[in-house]
């Protein structure tokens, strides 16, 4: 049911673990959902210098967060905001449309991480442009 | 798939077809191919046959062959026991009493009769799957005509009190119906002692093909047709036979019932070690089920801090096979019916593994499970942020 770059990201996670002292932290998800993803992100003159993920969650869930922190790595903070949950389903050949939640997941702990920071700094939160925190139509996010 | 070798741990899904079944159904393929509705010689090997696998399979549970009526399977059988039953009796009430946790198949037609007019009570369990006969005793009113519950069920294993259940039910002559497709081959059956007016099974859960099964009706039970056509199985089952299924089906089931305690003794020895190795390696761990009463083969188990679906994914690359009542896997998004009707908090659910010992299965098999699934679950465990959070000898917090 997933492609080889979703089992490859699934068995062989890029950036697992966490990062000490971390500019920027975005937890997303829910345990009663069953998946929960948390960023962690590294930030030097407004460059993703570092990201790493930890994740509870099914095969997806696992892949599109490994994918997500290597798509923002040496990323502007503007460039790393402009990841869409689409950009990271097709860098993994695509996902399951039952498991498009997940990559929805991935951007929005990417954008948390990234407003985690923004506050941090004393900056306005970045607004999302296109929130799917409420979007059922689209992927089958978990209603608890 | 690195695997060198496949270990089968999900009986309870299916099983392979037994040589000596295979041998039995291949002749009814190729030379004793003729309808048994047709009058010539090789027809009526055919007919034979059938009458062959149904006095095997009334022996199987103490029913009289003429009690036996084949089927497609499970699926089937649960449908035309509780939509014949609801649909014959329906000026008699409407009211219909099943559990919570029972398979889709019963759960589903009882849905659709509630859409149809009928009422249903979903009877709870409690922390170990077990339904309480004094629930069901409350719950029978005048209008009640079918009480349907599960022998064993196919997620926890549990067992459940058939006999009580059914002598209540006949105590207020109300129709009593059972599920048995996990209990064939696993649990004594006499349908006469055991108070069971209609009984389902099906063929590939006790080694024998797919797409073939049985309805028990007791003699002198109301029932209308659910197929409906030609004049098969004494005009209540209407299609040609599937000879050879049905065949398959009476071999499987003659061998599957011919020494319960015997095969028991072996899977369960399996089983139990594999429970105890399992719990005894990974902390935060729990058996879902009742300890002692449940399936020889059944172990489902809750791992916390970590989802189901990719430990399955890891223990497939393992080439172990297995399944888990978390969401992700059935595609639904939500976790077992069965695990939530225990109380188990959701997000433990998700956590769950069954592993469903049977005749694939050799004491090599528990070992390497015993080996390989404590690292898949700290793998997962080390990139779990709910791990973390909750310390590693704590328990989930969340």
């Amino acid at each position: 049911m997933y492609s080889d770059t979703v089992m490859d990201h699934f068995k062989n996670p890029r950036n697992v673990g966490d990062i000490e002292n971390p500019d920027g932290i975005g937890e997303v998800g829910n345990p009663v959902c069953g998946d929960i993803m948390k960023i962690f992100l590294k930030i030097e003159n407004n460059v993703v210098v570092d990201a790493k993920f930890k994740t509870f969650g099914c095969g997806a869930a696992i892949a599109s967060s490994s994918m997500a922190t290597e798509l923002v790595r040496g990323k502007t903070l503007e460039e790393a905001w402009e990841l869409s949950n689409k950009a990271v389903a097709e860098a993994l050949d695509g996902l399951p449309p039952i498991k498009m939640h997940c990559s929805v997941l991935a951007e929005e702990g990417i954008h948390n991480a990234i407003n985690d920071y923004r506050k941090k700094q004393g900056l306005l939160p970045w607004v999302e442009k296109n929130p799917h925190s409420h979007d059922h139509t689209e992927d089958l996010t978990c209603d608890h | 798939m690195g695997a060198q070798r496949i270990i089968y741990m999900d009986h309870s899904a299916t099983t392979f077809v037994k040589p000596g079944v295979l041998e039995a159904m291949i002749p009814y393929f190729t030379e004793h191919f003729g309808n048994p509705s047709s009058i010539y010689g090789i027809a009526r090997y055919s007919k034979k046959a059938i009458d062959t696998a149904r006095v095997q399979t009334a022996k199987a549970v103490g029913a009289d062959p003429d009690e036996i009526y084949f089927t497609s399977g499970g699926s089937e059988s649960d449908n035309w026991a509780i939509k014949g039953v609801a649909l014959a009796n329906r000026k008699r009430g409407n009211h219909i009493i099943t559990t919570q946790i029972e398979h889709h198949a019963v759960l589903q037609t009882c849905q659709f009769l509630e859409k149809e007019g009928f009422e249903v009570t979903y009877l709870p369990v409690d922390q170990y799957g077990l339904v309480n006969p004094v629930d069901l005793e409350k719950a029978i009113t005048d209008k009640t005509i079918l009480v349907s519950v599960m022998y064993a069920n196919n997620e926890i294993g549990t067992i459940e009190p058939i006999v009580e259940l059914g002598a209540i039910a006949r105590k207020h002559k109300v129709y009593f119906h059972t599920d048995a497709v996990q209990a064939i081959g696993n649990i004594p059956i006499d349908v006469k002692s055991q108070n069971i007016d209609l009984l389902s099974l099906s063929a590939h859960k006790f080694y024998g093909p797919k797409g073939v099964g049985a309805l028990y009706i007791k003699k002198g039970v109301r029932i209308e047709n659910l197929i409906h056509g030609g004049g098969q199985e004494r005009k209540r089952r209407a299609g040609t036979e599937n000879i050879a299924g049905i065949v398959g089906l009476g071999k499987a089931i003659e061998l599957a019932t011919a020494d319960i305690p015997g095969h028991n003794a072996t899977i369960k020895a399996m089983r139990d070690r594999l429970i105890k190795g399992v719990l005894e390696k990974i902390p935060n761990s729990r058996l879902n089920g009742h300890p002692e009463k449940r399936l020889p083969g059944n172990f489902n188990v809750s791992f916390e801090f970590i989802e189901g679906e990719s430990m399955l994914l890891w223990l497939d690359d393992e080439g172990v096979c297995a399944s888990t009542g978390s969401a992700c896997t059935s595609g639904s998004l939500e976790p077992s019916h069965v695990l939530l009707a225990t109380g188990l908090p959701i997000e433990i659910s998700h956590g769950s593994l069954r592993l469903t010992l049977g005749d694939a299965n050799r004491e090599g098999d528990v070992d390497f499970v015993l080996d390989i699934l404590p690292k898949v679950v700290q793998k997962l465990r080390d990139m779990s942020p709910l791990y973390q959070k909750s310390g590693k000898e704590g328990g989930c917090n969340v």
